[in-house]
C-alpha cells in the first residue's frame, strides 16, 4: 500500500504515544501534508488460533474471550453460536436475552472508551475524562451481573452461566436512565463544540463507494452510508425480537463516525431496556446434559458464525473433525476490514490528523495479527513459507541480528529489519 | 540602586526565589483546576516541586546525533530570558524593580526567548519528531507575536510611553481605560496561551502525534529547566498582562510604605492567579487546533482586532484631549 514519493519519512510506531498497541505507519510528508502512507502490522502475534487447536471447545471459550479486552463477549458469543450450530442446539430465549443484554452493555462500554480515546487524540482531554467516567456506569453494571468488569465469562455452549435477577433488572433500568442523560449531553455538545468540529469535520473522509469497495465494517461503514449491521442482516441471540434502528450517516468523516457511535449508544440503551423489561422466564441452558457428553456429540463439519462486535462484523470459522477439540479456528476481526480505509484516508491529510484518523476506526491491533504457514508445500508468493523454511529464516534472522549486535558487545541492540 | 538591592531584586524578590516558588505554585493551581474541570482529583500542592526534584535527579542524556553544545545551552537561555523579564514588570507598586524608557520592547523580546531556545534545542536534538515540532513552534511564533505586540502596544500608545512602569501609572490614574483595552486583553490572553503552547494552541508539542515535539529527546535536569521555564513564563506572562491591561497594583498602587507594598503584592497575586485560572479553563474546554488553523485564528481574527484596537485607543486619546 505504499507509493514511491520523495519527502521526509516520519515513522509512526511501532512504539508511539498515540498507539496503544504496536503497529507501524511510515508517513511520507511534504511539510505538514501526508503524501504517502505505508502500513506494517503483526508486531504482536499471539498464536491464539494455533493455541485453540490444542484445547477443547469448552476451554476455548475462555481462551477466545481473551483475544480482546473490549469485545470479549463478542468473541465468546460468536464462538459458542458456531458450536451450537454444529450441535444443532436450541438456546433458550431467556439465555438469548441475557446474551443480548450483555452484548449491548459491552457495545456501550466500547463506544464510550472510543469516545474518550478520540477526545485524547484531538487534544481534548476533558472529553476523554468525562467519557471514561460515564463508562464506569456500564462497567459497574457488568460487574454486578457477571462478577467481572471486562471478561464476563457468561457464555457457555448452549446458553449462559448466570441468571439475571429481578433486582439486577431494576438496577439496569435505573442506571440506563442515568446513562441516557449523559448520552443526550454528549449528543448535544460534542458535535457542536467548535474546536471538535474544526478537528473532525471533513477529516479522514471515506466515501460510500470507497467504503463499499474496501468492505468497511461496523461504525466506519455506517458513518459512510453503508447500512451494514449483522444484528439486522442476520439476527442472532434475541435481536430478531428487538426494535432498533441501524444508525447511519452520509458524511463519512470523523465527525460522522463520532456521532454515529454516540447515537449507537443511545440505540443500545433502548435495546437494553427492551431486553431487561421483556426478558422471558425459562431455562438458562439448552440441555441439562453435562458438558463432556455434549462435546462428545460434536459431529464433523464446518460452520461460519457472524456477530456484530462494537467495531463491526466479527467472523468465526470453525471446522470440527468429530473430536472434542476443533480442527481449525479462523477469526476475522473487524479491524482487519477497516485498515485499508485508514491508508486511503491518511493520504492527503495533515500529520496532525494521523492519530485521530487511525483511532477513527477504533483499531484493535493485536487482534489483527496473523501468520500464515503453508503445510501443503505449494507456494503462494515470495513472502510465503512452509514450516521448514520459516524455521530456517528465523534462525538466520536471529543470527544476523546477533552479528550486528556483537560489534557493540550487546546482542540485541540492533533492531534490524523485521521479517 | 546599590549592589545589595540589586542582588536582592535579582535573587530573592521579584527575581529567582520568588519566581521559582510562585511558578511552581501556579503550576499546581493550573493542574488542580484543569483536573477539577475534568472531574479528576488533581495533584497535591507539592507535586510540581516533587516532579522538578525528581527530574533533577535523573540522568540527562545527550543524543548521539544532537549538536551537543546548542542542545545543552538551550534550556538555560530560555529560563534566563524570562527571569530577567520579571525585573521590568511592576509587582508591589507602580514602579518596577528596574525600568527605563523602552523596557516594554525588551520584556517582549525576553518573553520570546523561550520559544527560540525551544526551537534551537529541539532542532539540534536530531530527532524527527522534534524537528517537526520546532518547525511548528516557529510557525506558531509568527502567528501569535504580531497580535501580541499589537495588543501590548495599545496601552503604550494610550500612555504615550514604552516604559512599563509609566504605563502602569497611566492606567492606574485612568482606570476606565481598562475597558478600552478589553479586546487587547483578550488577544493578550490567547497569544500567551499560544506562547506557552497550551491547548488549544499546543500543536508544536502535541503529545498524541509528536510525542511532545521539541522536548522529545530532553531528559533529566535539562527537561526540568524547560518545564520550569514554562511555569515561570506563565507567571511572567500573567504579570505582564496584569500590568498592561489591569493596571498592575491598581487600586492600591499609590499607597506608600510596607502596608502599600504588602497590599500591592496581594493585588498582584490575585490578578495573576485570575489570569492563570482563565488560561487553565481555556485549556480544559477546547480541543487542540491544527497548526494551520492556529495561524488562521491569529491572522484572520486577532491581527485585525489588534489593529482596530490601536485605532480605538488613538480615537479615545484624541477625544480625551478635546480634538475629536
Amino acid at each position: 500500500m505504499s507509493e514511491d514519493v520523495s519527502g521526509t519519512k516520519i515513522p509512526v510506531g511501532p512504539q508511539h504515544p498515540s498507539l496503544k498497541e504496536p503497529a507501524n505507519f511510515t508517513l511520507t510528508v511534504d511539510g505538514e501534508v501526508i503524501t504517502g502512507a505505508d502500513l506494517k502490522l503483526s508486531y504482536n502475534h499471539r498464536g491464539i488460533e494455533q493455541a485453540a487447536l490444542s484445547k477443547t471447545y469448552l476451554e476455548n471459550i475462555y481462551l477466545l474471550e481473551r483475544i480482546c479486552g473490549i469485545c470479549s463477549h463478542a468473541h465468546t458469543s460468536s464462538f459458542v453460536t458456531g458450536v451450537e450450530d454444529l450441535l444443532d442446539l436450541d438456546v433458550p430465549r431467556r439465555a438469548n436475552y441475557i446474551r443480548t443484554l450483555i452484548g449491548e452493555l459491552e457495545r456501550i462500554h466500547s463506544h464510550m472508551l472510543w469516545l474518550g480515546v478520540a477526545g485524547h487524540e484531538i487534544g481534548f482531554d476533558t472529553l476523554w475524562q468525562y467519557a471514561w467516567r460515564d463508562r464506569e456506569i456500564v462497567l459497574d453494571l457488568l460487574e454486578e451481573i457477571t462478577g467481572n468488569r471486562i471478561h464476563y465469562s457468561i457464555n457457555t455452549i448452549g446458553g449462559v452461566r448466570q441468571d439475571l435477577t429481578d433486582e439486577q433488572r431494576e438496577t439496569v433500568l435505573a442506571k440506563m436512565d442515568e446513562l441516557e442523560e449523559r448520552i443526550d449531553f454528549y449528543l448535544e455538545t460534542v458535535p457542536n463544540e467548535e474546536t471538535v468540529r474544526m478537528r473532525c469535520e471533513d477529516v479522514g473522509t471515506v466515501s460510500t463507494e470507497l467504503a463499499r469497495e474496501y468492505c468497511a465494517a461496523g461504525p466506519v461503514g455506517r458513518a459512510s452510508g453503508l447500512p451494514v449491521d449483522v444484528r439486522r442482516d442476520a439476527p442472532y441471540a434475541a435481536y430478531d425480537e428487538m426494535d432498533f434502528d441501524v444508525i447511519t450517516d452520509t458524511a463519512g468523516d470523523l465527525l460522522a463516525r463520532t456521532t454515529v457511535r454516540i447515537r449507537e449508544v443511545a440505540e443500545s440503551i433502548s435495546i437494553i431496556r427492551q431486553a431487561a423489561k421483556g426478558i422471558p422466564d425459562g431455562d438458562l441452558k439448552a440441555t441439562p446434559q453435562p458438558m463432556q457428553a455434549l462435546l462428545a456429540q460434536i459431529p464433523e463439519g464446518d460452520v461460519v458464525s457472524r456477530y456484530e462486535a462494537p467495531r463491526g462484523e466479527l467472523i468465526h470459522y470453525l471446522r470440527s473433525d468429530g473430536t472434542d477439540t476443533p480442527e481449525r479456528i479462523h477469526i476475522r476481526v473487524p479491524t482487519l476490514a477497516n485498515w485499508p480505509t485508514v491508508v486511503e484516508a491518511l493520504r492527503g491529510s495533515y500529520i496532525a490528523d494521523t492519530p485521530i484518523v487511525v483511532a477513527g476506526i477504533d483499531p484493535c491491533i493485536s487482534c489483527t495479527s496473523r501468520i500464515g504457514v503453508e503445510t501443503d508445500g505449494t507456494h503462494a508468493g515470495e513472502n510465503s513459507f512452509n514450516l521448514d523454511e520459516l524455521r530456517e529464516y528465523g534462525i538466520e534472522w536471529y543470527d544476523d541480528r546477533a552479528d550486528g549486535g556483537s560489534a557493540t558487545g550487546e546482542p540485541g541492540t540492533d533492531r534490524g529489519d523485521r521479517p | 540602586m546599590d549592589l545589595a538591592t540589586g542582588i536582592l531584586y535579582l535573587l530573592v524578590f521579584p527575581g529567582f526565589a520568588f519566581l521559582f516558588t510562585y511558578a511552581l505554585a501556579a503550576e499546581y493551581l493550573d493542574r488542580k483546576l484543569y483536573a477539577r474541570v475534568q472531574n479528576r482529583v488533581g495533584p497535591p500542592p507539592l507535586q510540581p516541586l516533587a516532579d522538578f526534584l525528581k527530574l533533577l535527579a535523573k540522568e540527562s542524556a545527550v543524543p548521539e546525533n544532537a549538536t551537543a553544545r546548542i542542545y545543552k545551552a538551550a534550556p538555560l537561555t530560555g529560563l534566563a530570558g524570562v527571569l530577567t523579564a520579571m525585573l521590568y514588570i511592576p509587582v508591589w507598586s507602580e514602579t518596577a524593580a528596574m525600568s527605563f524608557e523602552g523596557d516594554l520592547v525588551v520584556v517582549l523580546f525576553l518573553l520570546s526567548l523561550p520559544s527560540f531556545s525551544l526551537f534551537f534545542g529541539g532542532w539540534y536534538s536530531g530527532n524527527v519528531f522534534s524537528q517537526v515540532g520546532t518547525t511548528r513552534t516557529i510557525t506558531q511564533l509568527f502567528g501569535y507575536e504580531i497580535p501580541f505586540f499589537l495588543a501590548a502596544f495599545a496601552p503604550a500608545v494610550a500612555a504615550g510611553t514604552l516604559e512599563l512602569s509609566s504605563i502602569v501609572a497611566f492606567v492606574g490614574s485612568n482606570p476606565l481605560h481598562m475597558l478600552v483595552f478589553a479586546p487587547a486583553f483578550v488577544i493578550g490572553l490567547l497569544s500567551l496561551q499560544a506562547k506557552l503552547e497550551r491547548i488549544p494552541f499546543d500543536a508544536p508539542e502535541a503529545e498524541s502525534e509528536l510525542a511532545t515535539g521539541a522536548l522529545a529527546e530532553y531528559s533529566g535536569r535539562k527537561l526540568a529547566l524547560f518545564r520550569l521555564t514554562k511555569d515561570v513564563e506563565l507567571v511572567v506572562g500573567a504579570a505582564l498582562l496584569s500590568a498592561l491591561f489591569l493596571g498592575g497594583p491598581y487600586p492600591v498602587g499609590s499607597i506608600e510604605g510596607v502596608a502599600g507594598a504588602a497590599l500591592g503584592i496581594a493585588v498582584f497575586l490575585a490578578k495573576t492567579i485570575a489570569i492563570v485560572a482563565v488560561l487553565s479553563i481555556l485549556r480544559g474546554v477546547l480541543a487542540r487546533l491544527r497548526i494551520e488553523q492556529v495561524l488562521n485564528v491569529f491572522y484572520r481574527w486577532l491581527v485585525p482586532i489588534g489593529l482596530l484596537q490601536i485605532g480605538i485607543v488613538l480615537a479615545v486619546g484624541l477625544y480625551a484631549e478635546g480634538l475629536l
